[in-house]
């Protein structure tokens, strides 16, 4: 009888070694999102600033991490900087370079909305029943931004670990990767590529699913 | 004789070089309620604003009780703590049950134990009729309900005075006897207050004394029975003219029924 394509999954540490390539994806994704949120809450406050110059140049780093495909700033960086400064900087660097780029300006522009959405007399009616300035963010401001802030980052988070996939392209060895070597060395076997795909499909979908529903539960209770 | 609560000393203040106030005095007493009325315009919410250091004046001063508390940059939650404000815009935390927007007050910038506050507000929760809705998100709240809310939250403050700003101005005309009979409540109680609001036949019923604001300084100032009755001015008399409508067949003038207190 002929092998299934899906019994290669279980030869040797085949599942191990997607696994491992899953927490490479992962680790990359939470390096990422953990620098995103530092550096969006600085870009945030930056955006907001009042001086012109300020705000024009956030607006240009913005604009660019929107127009530019993730993939053309990965090469970019990857192969550009090393010929051009010399850096010989391996990939899962690079790949954080490049994805702590995008996601600090997306999460800095969630933040600023976050921020600028609270209406000033919230600040006002907070002040006149005799709170301090500090008081004022602490019991009022904060929590309403992080309400409406929380599930869009969520989802930012979700979009940035899917978009990680695309580190394979400069020879990150994540899931994806890890799939095609596989596939590569079982070609034998015609449907193994369907199985190794729809396993790493089902891999993302558990890692993700939560983010998603965690969003929509906290959207719901803030609404 | 009471004792004088604010005292408001020829008081400016303008906007990008547009005088809105300009030299308004003004004196409250313990006990007494005060209605500002006037054109959109004219100047009365800010006027409330600068006294509740929401806004800076430029020139003039402002004591509460002996205490002067205009030019004072430092610290002025301290002065908050004594003067209750409530606006137009529903302003209840969106994020906090109604129980704990009342207690934020009284617990964080007082000091107090939750207990008590938590007590106290229950009490007067009921007395505008609200007790059952204690622990419920104020958005399920009503227009209406969310203003008493925000009156029962000033008032645990446990201010000198109260100042409110047009806060039925947002409501739909239904529920605005059902806050304002709240704030006829309170006057009752002896609360002091300085108020802002467009409905006259309210300002008739609960103010001991009426302004009455135009362009930045005070027309005319009297008795309710005097300023709605006999006006002085000319310019209050064709104020108070746009609040009644001439009837279709052309006799007697159409005024809505007094609602409030008497």
């Amino acid at each position: 009888m002929q092998d299934l394509g899906i019994s290669v999954l279980f030869k040797g540490i085949n599942f191990q070694r997607l696994l491992g390539g899953l927490w490479v994806t992962l680790r990359l994704a939470l390096i990422t999102i953990g620098l995103s949120c530092l550096f969006g809450l600085l870009f945030g406050l930056l955006m907001l600033s009042k001086r012109k110059i300020v705000q024009f140049f956030c607006r240009v780093w913005l604009e660019i991490v929107r127009f530019m495909p993730q993939l053309v700033l990965l090469y970019l960086v990857y192969f550009g900087f090393a010929r051009l400064f010399g850096w010989d900087l391996d990939g899962e660097t690079s790949a954080v370079i490049v994805f702590t780029f995008w996601g600090t300006a997306e999460m800095g522009d969630l933040i600023r909305g976050a921020l600028t959405s609270i209406p000033l007399h919230q600040t006002e009616s907070a002040a006149a029943i005799g709170l301090t300035k500090g008081q004022v963010y602490r019991y009022v401001l904060i929590p309403q931004t992080l309400r409406r802030l929380l599930p869009q980052a969520i989802n930012l988070s979700t979009r940035i670990i899917k978009t990680t996939a695309l580190v394979k392209m400069i020879n990150v060895t994540e899931v994806l990767k890890v799939g095609q070597q596989i596939i590569g060395q079982f070609y034998r076997q015609p449907d193994t590529a369907f199985w190794v795909y729809f396993v790493i499909f089902l891999l993302y979908f558990i890692v993700c699913w939560p983010f998603s529903l965690l969003a929509k539960q906290l959207e719901k209770r803030w609404a | 004789m009471s004792d004088t609560i604010l005292q408001v000393n020829d008081i400016h203040k303008s906007f990008d070089g547009t005088g809105v106030l300009r030299g308004v005095s003004l004196e409250i007493r313990e006990g007494e309620v005060v209605v500002i009325v006037g054109p959109s315009g004219c100047g009365k919410s800010t006027l409330l604003r600068c006294i509740n250091g929401l806004e800076t004046i430029d020139k003039g001063e402002i004591w509460l009780r002996d205490e002067k508390i205009s030019g004072r940059a430092k610290d002025f939650h301290v002065v908050r703590q004594k003067i209750g404000m409530v606006f137009q815009s529903y302003d209840l935390f969106p994020h906090m049950k109604v129980m704990d927007n009342l207690l934020l007050g009284p617990t964080k910038a007082l000091g107090k134990p939750r207990q008590e506050v938590e007590q106290e507000a229950l009490q007067m929760l009921e007395r505008v009729g609200l007790k059952e809705k204690a622990h419920v998100y104020p958005r399920t709240l009503s227009g209406g309900q969310k203003q008493r809310v925000a009156l029962v939250r000033a008032m645990l403050m446990h201010p000198e005075i109260l100042l409110l700003d047009e806060i039925t101005a947002a409501l739909d005309p239904e529920m605005v006897s059902e806050v304002l009979n709240v704030v006829i409540d309170l006057a009752r109680g002896g609360m002091t207050m300085a108020i802002v609001t467009h409905e006259m036949r309210f300002a008739e019923a609960v103010a001991d004394r009426v302004l009455f604001l135009e362009e930045g300084v005070v027309l005319e100032e009297g008795t309710p029975e005097a300023f709605f009755h006999a006006p002085a001015t000319e310019r209050a008399q064709r104020f108070l003219q746009s609040f009644t409508y001439a009837s279709k067949r052309g006799k007697t003038e159409v005024q809505p029924k007094n609602t409030f207190g008497d």
